[in-house]
C-alpha cells in the first residue's frame, strides 16, 4: 500500500516582520518570543499537532538560523516522526534555476515535491504570525462537507479595520463570490485569516499555472485565490469565532501579551485540553523575593524578582532587582532590570541589561507609545516612550 | 579527555527513610524543589559529567519512575548506545528479589559485563548536590584507588536508618569505616552514597562475593577490607543535602529559598527534568508573594510566603500559605490557612480549612487526599 498523509500542512515562516522593528533585526517573525515562554510559531505548530496533523513543512527565508535551531527535530511538538514530522524548507539551488521564494504561492510551488512525497488529499496553508488556538481538523471536515476546492478560514473584524485584511464576500451558505485584498471600501467585515485548505490536486494545478504566468506576483491572496475564483472553482469560507491576533506590529504584539493576563483572560494558554507545546527553558522555579510585589502578571521559570512587577509578562530567567519597577511591559528571556530602574509600557527583547536607575518608556497614559529595546544591549539613562533602541545606549 | 564510565543508580535503596513520600513511589521519584524528582539531581550530575550510560536499579513501586523517565530524552539520555537502562529485579520462582545492595549488584552483572566503559559510578538518589563526577574519576585514578567513596562533613546527627562514616588519613586513604556509629554533636564525615571503582574491579568483587556467599556491600566488602583494599575518600566541599527523613526533606527544601543554595545547584549547570509543557505561572491582581519558589503552571490569587509551589498549583483568593511545600496540581481553595504543611500531589484543600504543623513536624497530607 502506498504510504500517504491525508493532510500536509505548509507553514509560511519566511516573513521579515519589518513592522516589529528591532525585535526582528536578526530573527524571523515566527521566532519572536510571546507569552513568557512561547514563540509565535508554537501556536500554529501546536494547533497542527492537536488537530492530528503530523506532517508540517516550515518555509523559511528571512534570518532562518534561530528559527531552524528552535524547531530542531520537532521533538518538543512531538513532530519527530519516522514518516512525516516537521521539516524546515529553505530556498535551494536547483539544476535549472535558483531563486528565493518570490511570494507566498511561489514558496509553496517550489516545495511541490515535498508535498507530493506524502501523496496528500489536502494541503493546509498556514502563516507563522498569528496567535490563536484552532482545530484544523474541524475546518478540514467542513472542507470535505461542502465539497470545496478551497476553504478559507475567516473571522469578523471591526469594519474600520477591514481594509487591512483580505476580505471575503460570501453567500449565505458560506461560499465565496468575491475576494478583495485590502479593499479601500470593504463590503463586509469577514477577513481572511491566511489559513487555507486546498484539495491537493487543485492547488498543484493552480500553482503550476501561476508559475507559468509572468504577470503574477505569485501571492496567494493577490493571484492564486482570485484565479481560482475566476475559473469558477468552489471556494468556501470557514467561520472562526475564537481569539485570533495578528502580532505583526509592536502594539498588537504588546496587546496580545496583555490578553493573557487577568482573571478571565481574553486568551488562555493554560488550557490543558489544547496545550501549547514549546521548547522549554531549562530553569529552576522562579523565585519571588521578600521585598517583591508581583501582581496581575505572568512570570516564567528561572526569574528572580526582588522588585515590583505589575501587569507584565516576564519570560524565563529575567531578573528584576530590588527597587526596580516593571509595569505594563513585556520582558523577554534573560533580561536584567537593575536596582531602581523603571520600565513602563515597553517591550524588551532577550538578554538586555537595563542599568541601575535607568528609565525605560513612559506610562501608557502619556500617549507616547511603546518603548522597544532590541536584544543583547545595555541601556542606561532615559528612553522616552515610543522609542526603538537596538544598540547600547547611555541616554541622551 | 573524559574518563569513560557507566552510572548505576539505586532508585529504592532508602525508601524506608521517607515512608510518607515513598509509599507510592521510589525514593528516586520523590518530588523536590518545585519541579524536580530526587533522581533529576543525580541524573543531571551524571549527564553533565559526560556519562551517557546509566543503569537504574529498581525494586518496587517503580511505575512513577518509569513514567518520569520515559525514553530518557529530557536528560539527553535517549541514546542508540547506552542511555537510560532500567534494571528491574532479576529473580525466578525460587529466588526472592534482592534485599541488599550487594544482591542487587549481583543481579546486574549481565549489564556490567555487556558494557565497555572503564569505570562505574554507583550512586543513590537521596542527595541534592552539584557534583562533578569527572573530578572524582580523576581523583580515583590519581590515587590508584580500588574504591573511592565520596563524603561530606556533617554536624547534624544522621537521620538515616543506615549510614556510613569515614576516617581518612592525610592522603585521603580510608583508615576507619563505621556503619551506623553513635554520633555525638561533633563533625563527622558522612559517606554520601556515591562510589567509584573500575568496572573490572566491581565485576570481580561481585563474583567473589557470590562464591563466598556474602550479602552486605558495606559490612562484608567495605568495612572488612579497609586495611587491604585501597579505599579512598573524596571530600565534597560544596552544598550537599541528604534526604533521610520527612523533617530534613522539609528543611532542605526550605534551603532552596536561599539564593546561595540556588546559585550553587542551578547556577553553573542545568538540572534536567521531565518536560510537562505547562503554561507560565499567573499572579493575580490581588496576589501577595514573598520569598517563594514558584514552578510553572501555577495560578496564585492569595498570599504565599516562605513556600515552595510545584507545577500546576492553585491558590485561591483569601488563602494564606506559609512555610509550606505544595506539590504538583494541588488545589487550595478560598480562605485556607496553611502553615508548615507538605501536601503531596493532587491534593484538594477545601475552602476555609486551617492546617498547621511545625518545622520539626510538618503536617503531611498524602497524595490525592481531599480535605
Amino acid at each position: 500500500m502506498l504510504r500517504k498523509k491525508e493532510c500536509v500542512a505548509m507553514l509560511l515562516a519566511g516573513g521579515q516582520g519589518s513592522r516589529l522593528y528591532a525585535l526582528t533585526n536578526n530573527i524571523a517573525k515566527p521566532a519572536v518570543a510571546f507569552g513568557a515562554k512561547y514563540r509565535i510559531i508554537d501556536f500554529p505548530l501546536s494547533n497542527c499537532v492537536n488537530s492530528g496533523i503530523d506532517t508540517v513543512g516550515v518555509l523559511t527565508q528571512y534570518e532562518p538560523l534561530e528559527l531552524n535551531e528552535y524547531i530542531g527535530n520537532g521533538q518538543p511538538w512531538d513532530l519527530d516522526r519516522a514518516f512525516g514530522g516537521v521539516h524546515i524548507l529553505s530556498p535551494y539551488q536547483a539544476k535549472k534555476k535558483q531563486s528565493w521564494f518570490e511570494g507566498t504561492a511561489n514558496a509553496i510551488y517550489q516545495n511541490m515535491s515535498f508535498m507530493k512525497k506524502y501523496n496528500p488529499d489536502y494541503i493546509l496553508i498556514l502563516s507563522g504570525d498569528h496567535i490563536y488556538k484552532m482545530n484544523y481538523a474541524e475546518m478540514l471536515r467542513a472542507h470535505k462537507a461542502t465539497g470545496a476546492d478551497c476553504t478559507i478560514a475567516a473571522i469578523e473584524v471591526p469594519l474600520k479595520e477591514a481594509s487591512r485584511f483580505g476580505i471575503l464576500n460570501t453567500r449565505e451558505d458560506g461560499s465565496i463570490y468575491e475576494f478583495e485584498e485590502k479593499p479601500k471600501q470593504p463590503k463586509s467585515n469577514l477577513a481572511s485569516m491566511g489559513i487555507y485548505i486546498f484539495t491537493a490536486e487543485k492547488l498543484f494545478k493552480y500553482l503550476e499555472e501561476d508559475d507559468a504566468n509572468p504577470s503574477s506576483s505569485k501571492d496567494f491572496g493577490k493571484d492564486v485565490l482570485p484565479a481560482m475564483l475566476n475559473a469558477g472553482e468552489k471556494m468556501f469560507s470557514y467561520r472562526f469565532r475564537g481569539y485570533w491576533k495578528d502580532v505583526g506590529t509592536i502594539s498588537s504584539l504588546w496587546e496580545s501579551n496583555m490578553d493573557l493576563l487577568g482573571e478571565d483572560p481574553a486568551f488562555d494558554v493554560g488550557d490543558s485540553d489544547w496545550k501549547i507545546h514549546s521548547r522549554n527553558p531549562l530553569a529552576p522555579p522562579e523565585h519571588i523575593g521578600d521585598g517583591a510585589q508581583v501582581s496581575n502578571s505572568m512570570v516564567a521559570l528561572g526569574c528572580e524578582v526582588d522588585g515590583t512587577v505589575i501587569h507584565s509578562v516576564l519570560a524565563s530567567n529575567v531578573v528584576v532587582e530590588e527597587g526596580a519597577v516593571v509595569e505594563d511591559s513585556v520582558i523577554m528571556a534573560g533580561t536584567v532590570v537593575k536596582k531602581g530602574a523603571k520600565v513602563r509600557y515597553s517591550i524588551i527583547d532577550e538578554n538586555v541589561v537595563v542599568e541601575e536607575g535607568a528609565v525605560v518608556g513612559e506610562p501608557k497614559e502619556a500617549g507616547n507609545g511603546i518603548a522597544v529595546l532590541g536584544r543583547n544591549i545595555t541601556v542606561a539613562g532615559t528612553v522616552a516612550g515610543g522609542k526603538i533602541i537596538d544598540k547600547d545606549y547611555k541616554g541622551e | 579527555m573524559a574518563h569513560s564510565a557507566v552510572g548505576v543508580i539505586f532508585s529504592n535503596i532508602h525508601d524506608d527513610n521517607l515512608p510518607e513520600l515513598s509509599r507510592h513511589r521510589t525514593m528516586a521519584s520523590v518530588p523536590f524543589g518545585g519541579r524536580y524528582r530526587l533522581i533529576d539531581f543525580t541524573l543531571s550530575n551524571i549527564v553533565n559529567s559526560g556519562i551517557t550510560t546509566v543503569g537504574i536499579v529498581t525494586k518496587n513501586n517503580y511505575q512513577s519512575l518509569i513514567d518520569h523517565l520515559g525514553s530518557g530524552k529530557d536528560w539527553d539520555l535517549a541514546r542508540k548506545d547506552g542511555g537510560i537502562i532500567l534494571l528491574p529485579p532479576y529473580s525466578n520462582e525460587t529466588d526472592a528479589p534482592y534485599t541488599t545492595r550487594l544482591e542487587a549488584l549481583m543481579g546486574i552483572t549481565g549489564f556490567l559485563n555487556r558494557r565497555n566503559e572503564d569505570y562505574v559510578v554507583i550512586t543513590d538518589c537521596d542527595g541534592i548536590a552539584r557534583v562533578d563526577l569527572q573530578e572524582i574519576l580523576r581523583f580515583h585514578e590519581e590515587k590508584q584507588a580500588d574504591i573511592t567513596m565520596v563524603y561530606h562533613e556533617e554536624t547534624e546527627a544522621a537521620q538515616s536508618s543506615y549510614y556510613i562514616t569515614l576516617q581518612p588519613d592525610e592522603t585521603g586513604r580510608i583508615k576507619g569505616l563505621k556503619i551506623n556509629p553513635k554520633l555525638k554533636k561533633e563533625k563527622y564525615n558522612l559517606y554520601v552514597n556515591i562510589m567509584v571503582m573500575s568496572r573490572e574491579f566491581l565485576i570481580n568483587t561481585i563474583q567473589d562475593a557470590v562464591t563466598r556467599g556474602l550479602s552486605s556491600f558495606g559490612r562484608d566488602i567495605l568495612a572488612k577490607n579497609v586495611d587491604t583494599l585501597r579505599i579512598f575518600g573524596y571530600k565534597f566541599n560544596g552544598y550537599y543535602a541528604t534526604i533521610s527523613s520527612l523533617q530534613n526533606y522539609y528543611s532542605h527544601s526550605m534551603e532552596l529559598l536561599s539564593r546561595e543554595v540556588r546559585d550553587e545547584l542551578f547556577g553553573a549547570r542545568d538540572v534536567y527534568t521531565k518536560i510537562r509543557d505547562s503554561a507560565p505561572s499567573k499572579y493575580a491582581a490581588g496576589a501577595v508573594v514573598k520569598n517563594a519558589l514558584v514552578s510553572d503552571g501555577c495560578v496564585i490569587e492569595g498570599t504565599v510566603e516562605n513556600s515552595i509551589l510545584f507545577r500546576g498549583v492553585k491558590v485561591e483568593k483569601g488563602s494564606v500559605v506559609k512555610n509550606s511545600i505544595i506539590m504538583q496540581d494541588t488545589v487550595i481553595g478560598a480562605n485556607v490557612d496553611l502553615d508548615c504543611v507538605i501536601t503531596d500531589k493532587n491534593v484538594v484543600i477545601r475552602d476555609g480549612r486551617h492546617l498547621a504543623g511545625c518545622e520539626a513536624l510538618p503536617y503531611f497530607v498524602g497524595k490525592g487526599r481531599m480535605l
